[in-house]
């Protein structure tokens, strides 16, 4: 796409409301350090919410059960984390990285073969069927949050960050929680892999025409389905994956995490516009530092700020900022 | 011994939720030769189209390609079988540029590098607006370059079977002309062309054979220049004169 084609608008939201609210907080110090942990917060939910959307693009599949795959690889980094506490307690951050890096990646595995099963039985009987969906995918996200308990037991488990990612680092009287670098960090790759995939592969080419057309897509001779089921996957994945990230951003998990993210990740895909992952990303980062911004000013309206964000969106763009959909 | 008929619907019926659309339809569309669907508006032309596709399912009779009966088959099957399908409203993915159009439909490549370029050179030659807008997103073209790219797409590789719907819908005289002139070069490349039209100067410059459906039949199958010379058959059939 040329550069004058790239609708420019939505991009500007997010530095936008960061400059807004910069005379509201005052402090420099104090706005940088909300701003960086509002973009690590973004960045989680972004790599949560990116599945579900390409998901929804694609298949027209409302998924209220992908809270469980958020859930499942918080767990699943307990597990594996806590058996590398050796790893974890060092003060040597790329001993953590060890650590964390294969927690993440038996996150993703498991969250991913979930994945492939919940699509198997789960989603693919009520193809078409919106009422359909929205129960029994909620009803399969119920199961899973009591399989996890029946594994890990009811209880909140601590998920403590390896000790080479705690603490801050000061940017002038700014402190900068460490975690919150590598959030941001994870996010980018995230995005970076994601935007490379659907721009520079034919497969990436096939998830965006499928989200603009699919029975198009099936006309010059392709599988949309088994397209589709990769997309599952890697979407229940990228939730596993987020789902470490939130836990490690938490602290602690619970069973029922990935219900509680849920309304948050939804609220990003309508923001971003149903099936658009630059716009999960844009509706990501502005949820992110809205809930730390209105945390920080007006504790009590916090958890109301980010429904108003998305009906203030909405009333501007009522597709969402970068609708691809007709739907 | 290969049958004449590259495309043949006997006795198809379509149903859509509890509307019955077709009601029988029987089309033979010869090897080589563009075939005209004609009819009024709500004949069945495009149901027929879907249906043969299996983008809407026959509810009863069969439809065989090249002699295999490809009546059960799903979509992606059908367009395996080098049957390309351009439909009403063209198709295109606005979102993506020319150039990612037509590596999509070219099943082959995995990148633009992969296309075939002497291919790629005759369709720019029929179609210049595609080589001109290559990297440029398809859904700011006009109408007719769309239609243009939506052709060129389906014929970026060899294709047997062209099935179009419609191509001259909403385009200026110019531009259907270009398109007609497009259509004729296509011909003469031995492609089979299945076409549904409702401008009928494009019917009676291209058409080979023709068939017009009413209500869900076909209704009368001939030669096309027949058609255009029996003004009486065409007032009975169309309500007009070629």
């Amino acid at each position: 796409m040329n550069r004058r084609d790239l609708d420019w608008k939505p991009l500007a939201l997010v530095p936008l409301l960061a400059l807004i609210v910069l005379p509201l907080i005052g402090s420099p110090s104090t706005w940088l350090t909300l701003t960086v942990a509002g973009l690590a917060m973004g960045m989680i939910i972004f790599i949560i919410a990116s599945g579900l959307t390409l998901v929804f693009g694609l298949m027209d599949v409302l998924n209220f059960g992908h809270g469980v795959f958020i859930a499942l690889g918080a767990f699943v980094a307990t597990s594996v984390l806590g058996a590398m506490g050796d790893w974890t307690g060092s003060a040597e951050l790329w001993r953590n990285l060890v650590a964390v890096l294969p927690a993440m990646l038996v996150a993703m595995a498991v969250a991913g073969a979930l994945g492939l099963a919940f699509e198997r039985f789960i989603v693919r009987p009520v193809y078409g069927q919106h009422l359909k969906q929205i129960l029994i995918t909620m009803g399969g996200m119920i199961i899973g949050e009591e399989l996890i308990k029946v594994i890990w037991g009811p209880a909140q488990i601590p998920l403590p960050l390896p000790e080479g990612m705690r603490g801050s680092l000061l940017v002038g009287d700014a402190a900068i929680e460490k975690y919150r670098l590598v959030a941001v960090a994870v996010g980018l790759v995230v995005f970076g892999v994601l935007a490379w995939t659907l721009s520079r592969t034919k497969v990436g080419l096939l998830i965006r025409a499928g989200v603009q057309d699919r029975e198009m897509v099936e006309s010059l001779g392709y599988r949309i389905r088994r397209l589709f089921v990769g997309v599952f996957v890697a979407g229940s994945a990228l939730a596993g994956l987020g789902g470490v990230m939130w836990g490690l951003y938490q602290q602690n998990v619970v069973p029922q995490m990935g219900a509680q993210v849920n309304v948050l990740i939804f609220i990003v895909i309508i923001i971003g516009g149903l099936g658009s992952t630059g716009g999960a990303l844009i509706g990501a980062l502005l949820v992110g530092l809205m809930a730390n911004y209105t945390g920080f000013l007006v504790p009590k309206v916090a958890l109301f700020s980010n429904i108003a964000l998305m009906v203030a969106v909405l009333l501007w763009r009522p597709q969402g900022v970068y609708p691809v959909t007709n739907r | 011994m290969s049958t004449p008929h590259l495309l043949e619907l006997k006795g198809v019926h379509t149903h859509i939720g509890a509307y019955h659309i077709l009601h029988g339809v029987d089309l033979a569309v010869p090897r080589g030769e563009l075939t005209m669907l004609l009819g009024r508006n709500g004949a069945g032309k495009t149901t027929t189209l879907r249906t043969i596709m299996g983008l809407w399912q026959a509810s009863q009779g069969s439809i065989h390609f090249g002699g295999q009966d490809i009546t059960r088959m799903h979509t992606p099957q059908i367009a395996g079988l080098n049957i390309a399908y351009v439909p009403e409203n063209m198709g295109i993915f606005a979102d993506l540029t020319v150039k990612e159009n037509m590596l999509l439909a070219a099943r082959k490549a995995s990148h633009a590098g992969q296309m075939d370029q002497a291919r790629l050179e005759w369709i720019f030659k029929l179609f210049p607006a595609v080589e001109k807008f290559w990297n440029h997103p398809a859904g700011k073209l006009s109408g007719g370059q769309k239609q243009m790219l939506a052709v060129s797409r389906a014929i970026v590789e060899p294709r047997e079977l062209l099935i179009v719907d419609e191509p001259s819908k909403g385009l200026a005289p110019a531009i259907i002309n270009n398109m007609i002139d497009a259509f004729d070069q296509l011909k003469k490349s031995g492609v089979t062309i299945l076409l549904v039209e409702q401008n009928i100067h494009f019917a009676k410059r291209l058409g080979d054979a023709v068939a017009v459906m009413d209500n869900g039949r076909v209704v009368h199958s001939g030669r096309m220049a027949d058609l255009a010379a029996d003004e009486a058959l065409q007032q009975s059939l169309l309500g007009l004169a070629l």
